[in-house]
């Protein structure tokens, strides 16, 4: 069983810039998978074509066994629902402008799912472990770390079976990151993630499987464990000398 | 990140900004409408002598034909404000829709939009009014509204195309595509409230920009005809008695700029008013 399954995927900007290379892919149901790489290696590009915002240049990506086709409105409609995505910025991921029961509500709306909205909203809400009243209130009242628990609420409200999250906790201090990993390993018990990160000790604490990528191409992929233990590819091994004090031990237990 | 500090004395400068720009624009609203059911005189007839000073019977004297100049100031202010008004209007519909098509558009065509509105805002507006009113056979107030709003919609369309590329780029609008909102929707509900603020600020100065063109327009005689007593016509008229009678050209002059001012002030102090991000937490 596969949810998604990239197959060699080719992908650039434009002609001269290549930025993803013969990518090949596969994410079982329930998995949580990190994605790591360092800044420039393609990472959140790949998520924009797991998400339907751009298609590949070759390759391809299914679904459910679906061919994940922009073009197909019925079927992109149906994925909408079930993929959806939470950001690094706390603060450019929520319009300003909207309550927070607005940001929440939006994928219900636009989704056109059926059912009462209000509490639906409350209860995202108190799955992040924000009050319920938060609903009434903007953006800007609200700290970095409150700000990435509303924008995975958004992200959970729909009850989506696959969430992404694009380094959704690099841009919070650490006692914040470690809370909102927590939270996402709390979701990611009922749902398939995606986890991109830079930061290889969070992909160790949440994520399963691990994805390494360097310059546009996979250059290893397995269980986290194993990796950790055991690089094979010369960037791997770099990339796990560059951690500062991280023993393979404390990961594996 | 548009995070801005108001401090506290700032903060309580405010509604005083809402209430100054509410009378002043509320006292031409009240004047320009109480002119289609009441004027103190005739505008069209002798009230009085010729030039006469502020006097109990004429606020603001009479003309050198001897016509109330208040009555003729009233009308003013209604012409002031169906101009500034609906030349607003038409630069917004017109600005704001080819704005947010351009934000949008293609690199090539978007290019082609942007050089094309740099040239437009490269002619002053009245020059361009000027051409439009010229062109047209009939010089009405019309003729006049609707070339400052073709002539205004250039500037808007130019601040509309960038706040919208600014927004754009945003996360929330990948979050709302990822939501499955249409581009229609999204422009609607996160891009418009996002951009309107700035917009709103800009409309108050295109308003006073029109109600000053149009008012240069009678000035030059290509403004609305008489018997509209426009403030460039009264100001015109006035011109050649500047010294014996001061009063009809300073009076004008003073309406427009508290006209000006007003909507200014009004538009400033409404944004922050309205504005979530700019209240107090």
């Amino acid at each position: 069983m596969t949810l998604i399954q990239v197959k060699n995927v080719d992908f650039g900007y434009s002609a001269t810039r290549q930025i993803l290379s013969d990518i090949n892919l596969e994410i079982a149901p329930g998995d949580t998978v990190g994605l790591v790489g360092e800044s420039g290696s393609g990472k959140t590009t790949l998520l924009r074509l797991l998400l339907g915002l751009a298609r590949p240049d070759s390759g391809s990506i299914t679904f459910d066994g679906q061919n994940l086709d922009t073009g197909n409105r019925a079927f992109m409609r149906q994925f909408r629902r079930q993929a959806q995505i939470v950001f690094q910025d706390p603060y450019s991921s929520l319009d300003p402008r909207q309550t927070i029961f607005s940001i929440i509500a939006e994928p219900l709306r636009s989704l056109k799912i059926d059912g009462d909205h209000r509490q639906m909203v409350a209860e995202a809400l108190e799955a992040v472990g924000l009050d319920r009243d938060a609903a009434t209130r903007y953006p800007h009242q609200f700290s970095g770390g409150q700000r990435q628990r509303i924008a995975i609420a958004r992200a959970i409200v729909a009850r989506p079976p696959f969430l992404l999250a694009d380094e959704a906790v690099s841009a919070l201090d650490l006692t914040t990151r470690t809370r909102i990993v927590d939270l996402l390993a709390r979701l990611s018990a009922e749902m398939t993630l995606l986890f991109v990160s830079h930061d290889i000790g969070v992909v160790a604490a949440l994520c399963r499987r691990i994805v390494i990528l360097e310059k546009g191409r996979i250059v290893e992929q397995g269980e986290t464990a194993k990796i950790l233990k055991n690089p094979q590819h010369p960037y791997t091994q770099r990339l796990l000398a560059s951690v500062p004090r991280l023993s393979v031990n404390e990961i594996s237990s | 990140m548009t995070t801005e500090i108001i401090t506290a004395p700032q903060r309580q400068r405010r509604p005083l900004i809402l209430w100054a720009g509410l009378i002043l624009v509320g006292l031409h609203v009240f004047a320009g409408l109480l002119s289609l059911i009441w004027l103190p005189y005739d505008p069209t007839a002798m009230a009085g002598g010729r030039l006469e000073g502020p006097s109990l019977l004429h606020w603001v004297g009479t003309d050198r034909l001897g016509r109330d100049l208040f009555t003729q100031m009233m009308i003013g202010s209604r012409i002031a404000l169906t101009v500034g008004l609906g030349a607003v209007a038409i630069g917004a519909v017109i600005g704001v829709t080819l704005g947010i098509l351009s934000a949008f558009a293609t690199r090539w065509l978007d290019d082609a939009l942007a050089a094309t509105l740099d040239i437009l805002i490269a002619f002053p507006t009245l020059l361009i009014a000027m051409l439009v009113v010229a062109a047209s056979d009939t010089a009405n107030l019309w003729s006049a509204i609707i070339a400052l709003g073709i002539a205004l919609s250039a500037i808007v369309a130019r601040l509309t195309r960038i706040l919208a590329k600014r927004v754009l780029v945003m996360d929330y609008i990948t979050a709302a595509r990822t939501s499955g909102s249409s581009w229609p929707k999204i422009v609607a509900i996160h891009i418009l409230p996002n951009i309107w603020p700035t917009l709103a600020v800009n409309f108050a100065l295109q308003f006073g920009l029109a109600v000053i063109a149009e008012a240069s327009l009678s000035y030059l005689g290509l403004g609305a005809p008489p018997p509209n007593a426009s403030w460039g016509r009264i100001l015109q008229e006035a011109q050649g008695t500047v010294y014996t009678a001061p009063l009809g050209a300073i009076a004008p002059g003073i309406a427009l700029v508290s006209l000006a001012i007003g909507v200014n002030l009004l538009a400033d102090g409404l944004r922050d008013f309205i504005d979530p991000t700019r209240r107090a937490r």
